[in-house]
């Protein structure tokens, strides 16, 4: 799964995020995805990871090594 | 969830306070993430104790059902889980972490 892959998925699942994927070591696979999204106000920390996450439950149990995650809300 | 899988991590999270499922052990983290939050942890003096995950596969996928959570580390504080390695990094940044872990 490539990076673009990654983010297209969020993106989809949140509609309406702005996100963008870091990838520090240049390895593409201790990645991390920041995601600006309106519909993270109003919910704590592990509310907002969690809304990331579901949108890659699949690709998370097999694809996905390592993905840090900072959230953000406008 | 297996009842018995389910009792045995209720059991580890509530042996100690604060409470760390990681992969290796705080002498010896086995990846960064657990590595990350080991040193958040003992940076704040945090009395804490941790289980290995990789010694145990029905732990490491039992936990990720339990706190519907897919990740490891996973940090629980007088039994409630907390976050993972970026949200236990983010209330060390911001002085949270100090608080929650004065137990």
């Amino acid at each position: 799964m490539t990076i673009e892959e990654i983010q297209k998925r969020i993106e989809m699942g949140l509609p309406g995020s702005q996100v963008e994927i870091q990838d520090p070591y240049r390895d593409g696979v201790h990645i991390k995805a920041v995601v600006t999204y309106n519909g993270f106000q109003g919910k704590n920390l592990l509310e907002q990871h969690r809304m990331v996450y579901a949108t890659l439950q699949e690709e998370l149990k097999a694809e996905i090594h390592a993905l840090a995650i900072e959230t953000r809300s406008n | 969830m297996q009842e018995e899988l389910k009792s045995k991590i209720e059991s580890l999270i509530q042996s100690k306070e604060i409470f760390l499922f990681m992969k290796g052990t705080p002498e010896a983290p086995q990846c960064g993430f657990s590595a990350g939050v080991v040193s958040a942890l003992k940076s704040v003096g945090a009395d804490f104790a941790s289980f290995n995950v990789l010694s145990d596969m029905s732990i490491r996928d039992g936990i990720k059902e339990f706190a519907n959570w897919p990740t490891i580390p996973q940090l629980y504080i007088k039994g409630e889980f907390v976050g993972g390695h970026d949200i236990t990094l983010q209330l060390h940044k911001s002085g949270e972490l100090q608080k929650l872990t004065k137990v």
